[in-house]
């Protein structure tokens, strides 16, 4: 199996390449900072067997995306698995005081992340099919006070991705969007972690299964499925007296 | 970047102090404004808490990148982040194993180059820092440099053992070694006294790569020092099971025992049934290396055994120059200070390390955990003052209550360290709560 993940070299994207690594997957590491993903690069291969390559992708930067999508398929080689888990991450109390910033986040998490998948969606389905996992976030299911603008970005995407998999998966590209509760990464360090927060390495056992299984959208960790769906029932009145 | 929200920061021993805390994968860029990287948090005491209320640590747990490894010579190269559990995952199953481990593998590259790590094989192999080629490090100037037993030797043999406080760690270089299978040839059997024990320990050295014993630490008399001495091998191949070990599953000690659940009978009886348990006086055969190496692994958060004041551990080696003796009335003092100790772990040192402040040098060394209480502190100063008329001394990342005063005592080549620490941190900017607490007063007094 072929699977290329952007945001390879931090976080949960990071976890999931060891993953797939560890079980013999060739990688193609997609990011901004290509030096990083050499790194990243030598990290799997001393775990894995498989082909790891790099190739420089910069989601604020979405006119390099059709030399990406190039780069991706070149050679008529299959690439079974195209993951995104890179996403910029602001509290409200952030974003709120620089709304260039939120601008910027919006577009590189939801106009950018859409066209990235658009141009892949073309290229999978012109090989005949594959998988597209998007990271989204649990963020996008309410809209609550300490991620309003972040939480707006990743509820259009995942919205989107829904479609997408509702209009595509009989021609053969199966939509995968994965709903991450609190996940201890590098996005979160310094944020307090709620109950339930998850591993990253469990985060990515999950997902990687979720990929094999071609599940349209996935909690993790699990459990917060359920936190979300007493979240989504809360009145009005409720959400707006408390503060995650 | 942000700095950090003020939180409490605590070690395994529990005790805790308020400090600021950054998290980064980029310790190069996360490294400039830190004034100490601290890795698991697997040291009992200060030595990785922060100095100050507004000082910032740099945790380097997510810094766990493996950059090379050569399948020819075994050499590593890893962030300095990067957990020694992680390393035999990936690479015990490939037939490769660290050159020396301590009794815990939850602890990180960095942490083991700073506290310059020993283990059961110290008689042979010496410290960890003896099989390492290469640091990457940002020194307090910000520079970035790297060093070695060939390149800034001063630098390399400062920082290994160096508590952190000569530059922040990035990357780390050392040699694995070749393991014929990944089982071990262990015998063990029970010892009466601490005579026999340390004969055993002597004895045992030149043919066993590893060894070690635990010690009945409440029984005195003619049993004083009774316990069980374990030395090991890896197995070879014909004698190894098939299959790989497989790592016990690991149980959650779920809540902070109470504090009255340690007392003197409660660590007398768990004592007794250790040093009993051991029924037949000798066992030999093909043990598992996660029991032998590491026992208390199987146990998550085994710490809160000691309750929610936490607890330090006392380590000191007592030097071959102190006489046969020095061990019995270390023991001696022990049992009538009543130091409530779950266990007691006996092990001989080999040869002095390199690095300006490594902790073993040739002779017996002696650890016991003790809970923080009241009377702590004197049954520290008690014991520190016997490893002082024995020319000892104690293991700094083991350390929470030695006094200054003592530890001038113990420790001669303080002022060699400080030197090294004027040299390349010429503005003080690193500093860990023990290096304030300890080193720099004791450092002062001698002078």
């Amino acid at each position: 199996m072929k699977t290329a993940i952007l945001g390879a070299s931090k976080g949960m994207g990071r976890a999931l390449a060891r993953v797939r690594a560890e079980r013999g997957d060739d990688l193609v590491l997609l990011g901004r900072d290509v030096e990083d993903l050499e790194r990243s690069a030598a990290d799997l291969r001393a775990r894995g067997r498989g082909a790891v390559s790099v190739i420089a992708c910069d989601l604020d930067a979405p006119d390099g995306f059709p030399a990406v999508i190039d780069a991706l398929f070149a050679g008529g080689f299959r690439l079974d698995n195209l993951v995104i888990t890179a996403a910029h991450f602001g509290t409200q109390d952030e974003l709120e005081a620089d709304p260039v910033r939120a601008r910027r986040l919006l577009a590189a998490n939801l106009a950018n992340t859409v066209e990235l998948c658009e141009r892949a969606r073309v290229a999978l389905l012109a090989q005949g099919g594959g998988t597209l996992c998007v990271f989204s976030s649990v963020a996008g299911d309410r809209g609550r006070k300490p991620v309003g603008i972040y939480g707006a970005s990743k509820a259009g995407l995942s919205h989107y991705l829904e479609a997408l998999d509702h209009k595509w998966r009989a021609a053969g590209l199966i939509t995968i969007c994965v709903k991450p509760g609190f996940v201890k990464t590098g996005m979160t360090a310094g944020l307090k972690p709620p109950p339930f927060a998850g591993e990253p390495d469990a985060v990515a056992r999950h997902v990687s299964a979720a990929i094999d299984r071609g599940t349209p959208l996935i909690y993790t960790p699990a459990i917060w499925q359920l936190v979300m769906l007493v979240i989504q029932h809360l009145p009005r009145f409720v959400m707006r007296r408390i503060s995650f | 970047m942000p700095l950090p929200a003020p939180r409490s920061i605590s070690a395994w021993g529990l005790f805790a102090l308020p400090g600021r805390e950054r998290q980064s994968e980029s310790l190069e860029a996360a490294s400039k404004s830190a004034e100490l990287s601290r890795g698991l948090g697997r040291s009992y005491g200060d030595s990785s808490l922060p100095a100050t209320a507004e000082s910032e640590l740099l945790c380097t747990t997510l810094a766990d990148r493996i950059l090379a490894f050569d399948e020819e010579s075994g050499l590593l190269t890893g962030e300095a982040g990067l957990a020694l559990h992680e390393i035999h995952r990936l690479l015990m199953p490939r037939g490769w194993f660290a050159p020396v481990t301590p009794g815990t593998q939850f602890v990180t590259l960095g942490g083991m180059v700073a506290s310059d790590i020993h283990g059961k094989n110290h008689h042979k192999e010496g410290c960890f820092g003896d099989h390492v080629t290469r640091l990457r490090m940002r020194l307090a100037t910000g520079e970035v440099v790297t060093c070695g037993p060939d390149e800034r030797p001063e630098l390399f043999w400062a920082t290994v053992g160096g508590m952190g406080l000569t530059g922040h760690i990035l990357e780390v270089s050392f040699c694995m070694v070749r393991i014929p299978s990944p089982w071990i040839y262990q015998e063990s059997r029970r010892v009466p006294d601490i005579e026999s024990f340390i004969a055993g320990l002597k004895e045992s050295g030149p043919d066993w790569p590893m060894t070690m014993g635990w010690i009945d630490c409440v029984s005195g008399g003619s049993a004083l020092g009774r316990g069980i001495l374990m030395r090991g091998r890896w197995a070879e191949p014909s004698e190894a099971p098939k299959q790989f070990p497989a790592m016990p599953p690991r149980l959650t000690m779920p809540f902070f025992f109470p504090s009255w659940a340690l007392n003197p009978l409660s660590v007398r009886a768990f004592n007794i049934l250790f040093y009993w348990k051991h029924l037949p006086r000798e066992k030999r055969g093909i043990v598992s290396p996660w029991g032998f190496f590491y026992p208390l692994d199987a146990i998550h958060l085994w710490n809160r055994m000691y309750g929610r004041r936490g607890f330090t551990q006392y380590q000191c080696v007592l030097p071959e120059s102190a006489g046969q003796g020095a061990a019995r009335r270390f023991l001696e003092l022990l049992v009538k200070l009543g130091g409530a100790s779950f266990l007691c772990v006996i092990k001989d040192c080999g040869a002095e390390g390199r690095g300006l402040l490594s902790f073993p040098k040739p002779g017996i060394s002696i650890a016991l955990d003790l809970p923080l209480r009241d009377w702590t502190q004197r049954v520290v100063n008690e014991l520190n003052a016997f490893v002082i008329s024995a020319g000892g001394r104690i293991y700094l990342t083991k350390d929470t209550l030695t006094l200054p005063a003592d530890f001038a005592k113990m420790e001669p080549r303080l002022a060699a360290f400080d030197e090294a620490r004027r040299t390349f941190d010429p503005e003080r900017r690193l500093r860990s709560h023990q290096s304030e607490r300890l080193l720099d007063p004791a450092t002062k007094e001698q002078a």
